[in-house]
């Protein structure tokens, strides 16, 4: 093994390979939080593929069983383990398809923000210059707007329906990745290995895939991760406020959003989808920063 | 410095201009037809064409931006479409309620969080450690309306200790902080333990103890004021969260402020409200980080400003 190594080899990336992929599951199974967080995903992760046959009633039914005498909602009995909804729908289906619209909206609007906010940051961090000036500035300048103002304000002039409003969270999110890549790729750019590259004449896609992405690959998967947690936050805010997803569909947010002048009488209808919420936001969370602890123990800050 | 600050100063404008733009983009994007809103909904097509006439909204688009923004500069941001009042008033009227529901937030998470992150640094890697620290991990993980609803449901609804909702006595206050606070006492937990921790490595601990002086004397004396500095640059950066934070919390309780206003703007689609108070809102982040940046190599002069 030589001692040292060619600077203008490229060295080889953090976080690329099979056998690295399985050392670093297995450091975050034997860290107990993230151990915790995994299983919560697992399970989270199981509920929504297997969502129609796990449902214990039709989530869109509004029976007359499930309202009391009064037509209020019941609380969790033999028949509704979780109790039923004002409408008389049950709650525990509710939830259980709400962990389908949950996960999807964090997978798809991340997914977007990902590639959108990587894409800016490499291109801005690898080309520099006026390139950079004016990405890096509409980036500060998304920055500035309150997030959760600006994605209303997109989920008013855009019809709701899921895929806008995972669009509208990929809108206010890609932000903060963006940042990140890009102070990366303009340190990673003014390496040797890379200059080498250009010097060569390797066209720029070549250097970029080739030679950047892997290296900033661990970057991308902490926030990354990071991220679905801040998206599953805002999913259920919106919902919350009447933007989101609309109803009948369910989601834990509108689930409360539609219970919630009933929660001095009926706490359970916001309390389990509540909890949904804190646990599936808490598992990205605890995952995202072992990982972040794993993969580049320099990655440290607020953000 | 000087340079700096002139700088930083002309990028915050650039910003800002930049956000009026935007603001107005999306206000000519908007379905809703102004003219039709206020005319009503029993309005000939003749009246609208006369209120869009006389709203200007047939004019070229620059020239209308020009009229939005020599508009903004005087403090006008347009009439509500459903209150007849001027939204700067309307924001005016409401903006107290707000500012002091977002101090009382400050303090209520610096209380918490640094309490917390003294606590866990001085019991590092013992079960209270571990303990705050995934309480910590929960009030990042916990979106404002359940923490909201919760408290409310527990301390108002079954103890009966703080008023349901509404706004007057300091009782009123205590709830909607906690809510509003919560998540920044997450992240100022976990700052000021790793923060606290670096202190407690350095040299300047090694001589207070040499000296003699008692830990109880050493923690509050020497580790506390250097450990703290980096998390007061910080404080300005919350005000981007607290703009967010605040639609939710005054919604939740009743809270007579500007996120109210916005969320009941967004229930009847007042475009001029959504976008005033976003405006403003916007205003507020861009100061809040333009204090940090000023205040952050005051504290730190490692930080170059260049």
């Amino acid at each position: 093994m030589s001692v040292t190594q060619d600077i203008r080899q490229t060295p080889p990336a953090p976080g690329s390979g099979k056998s690295r992929a399985r050392v670093v599951l297995g450091e975050l199974l034997r860290r107990p939080r993230a151990a915790f967080g995994l299983i919560i995903i697992a399970l989270m992760v199981f509920t929504a593929v297997f969502a129609p046959w796990i449902m214990p009633q039709d989530p869109f039914e509004q029976s007359f069983d499930g309202l009391s005498l009064m037509g209020g909602p019941l609380p969790p009995s033999g028949d509704y383990i979780l109790g039923t909804d004002l409408l008389g729908r049950d709650l525990a289906s509710r939830l259980i398809l709400g962990t389908q619209t949950s996960l999807i909206i964090g997978v798809v609007a991340n997914g977007i923000a990902v590639l959108l906010g990587a894409g800016v940051g490499i291109t801005a961090g690898y080309f520099g210059g006026w390139t950079a000036a004016i990405l890096m500035r509409f980036t500060d300048l998304m920055m500035a707007f309150p997030a959760l103002l600006l994605a209303i304000v997109l989920a008013a002039i855009f019809q709701p329906s899921l895929m806008i409003v995972a669009l509208v969270i990929a809108m206010v999110n890609w932000v903060q990745m963006s940042r990140v890549i890009y102070t990366e790729t303009r340190s990673l750019a003014e390496r040797e290995f890379i200059q080498v590259q250009r010097a060569i004449g390797s066209g720029p896609f070549r250097i970029l895939g080739k030679h950047l992405l892997p290296h900033l690959l661990s970057s991308i998967i902490v926030f990354g991760t990071l991220g679905i947690s801040t998206t599953v936050l805002l999913e259920a805010t919106l919902s919350f406020l009447g933007v989101g997803v609309q109803p009948p569909m369910p989601s834990w947010g509108n689930i409360i959003f539609e219970n919630q002048t009933y929660f001095s009488t009926a706490p359970w209808l916001v309390f389990f989808p509540g909890l949904l919420i804190v646990l599936l936001a808490l598992a990205f969370n605890l995952v995202g920063d072992a990982l972040r602890d794993i993969l580049d123990p320099t990655l440290k800050g607020r953000h | 410095m000087t340079s700096y600050l002139i700088r930083r100063l002309f990028e915050s404008a650039l910003i800002l201009l930049g956000i009026t733009f935007v603001t107005f983009i999306l206000l000519y994007l908007l379905p809703a037809d102004p003219a039709r809103q206020i005319a009503g909904r029993s309005a000939t097509a003749e009246t609208v064409a006369n209120i869009r006439d006389q709203l200007g909204l047939n004019d070229p688009l620059f020239v209308q931006y020009w009229r939005y923004l020599t508009g903004l500069l005087q403090g006008d941001m347009g009439r509500s479409y459903l209150q007849r009042a001027e939204v700067s008033s309307l924001i005016a009227a409401r903006l107290p309620a707000s500012l002091m529901l977002m101090v009382s937030a400050i303090v209520t998470e610096l209380i918490i969080g640094l309490t917390i992150g003294v606590v866990a640094a001085l019991r590092r890697n013992r079960p209270a450690d571990h303990g705050l620290m995934i309480f910590s991990f929960v009030a990042i993980s916990a979106p404002q309306f359940v923490i909201g609803i919760l408290l409310l449901y527990v301390f108002a609804v079954q103890l009966g200790w703080f008023p349901i909702g509404g706004y007057g006595t300091p009782a009123h206050f205590v709830l909607p902080s906690i809510t509003l606070g919560l998540l920044g006492a997450g992240w100022y937990s976990r700052m000021m333990r790793s923060s606290m921790i670096e202190v407690l490595n350095q040299d300047l601990v090694r001589t207070a103890r040499a000296k003699g002086l008692s830990k109880m004397r050493i923690v509050t004396r020497h580790v506390m004021p250097n450990a703290i500095l980096p998390i007061i640059a910080m404080i300005g950066i919350d005000i981007g969260l607290f703009m967010s934070g605040i639609v939710v919390v005054e919604s939740v309780f009743g809270w007579p402020g500007i996120g109210q206003l916005a969320w009941q703007a967004i229930q009847r689609v007042d475009i001029p409200v959504i976008m005033g108070v976003t405006m403003v809102s916007a205003t507020a982040i861009v100061i809040g980080n333009l204090l940090a940046d000023l205040v952050a190599p005051l504290i730190d002069p490692r930080i170059k400003t260049k």
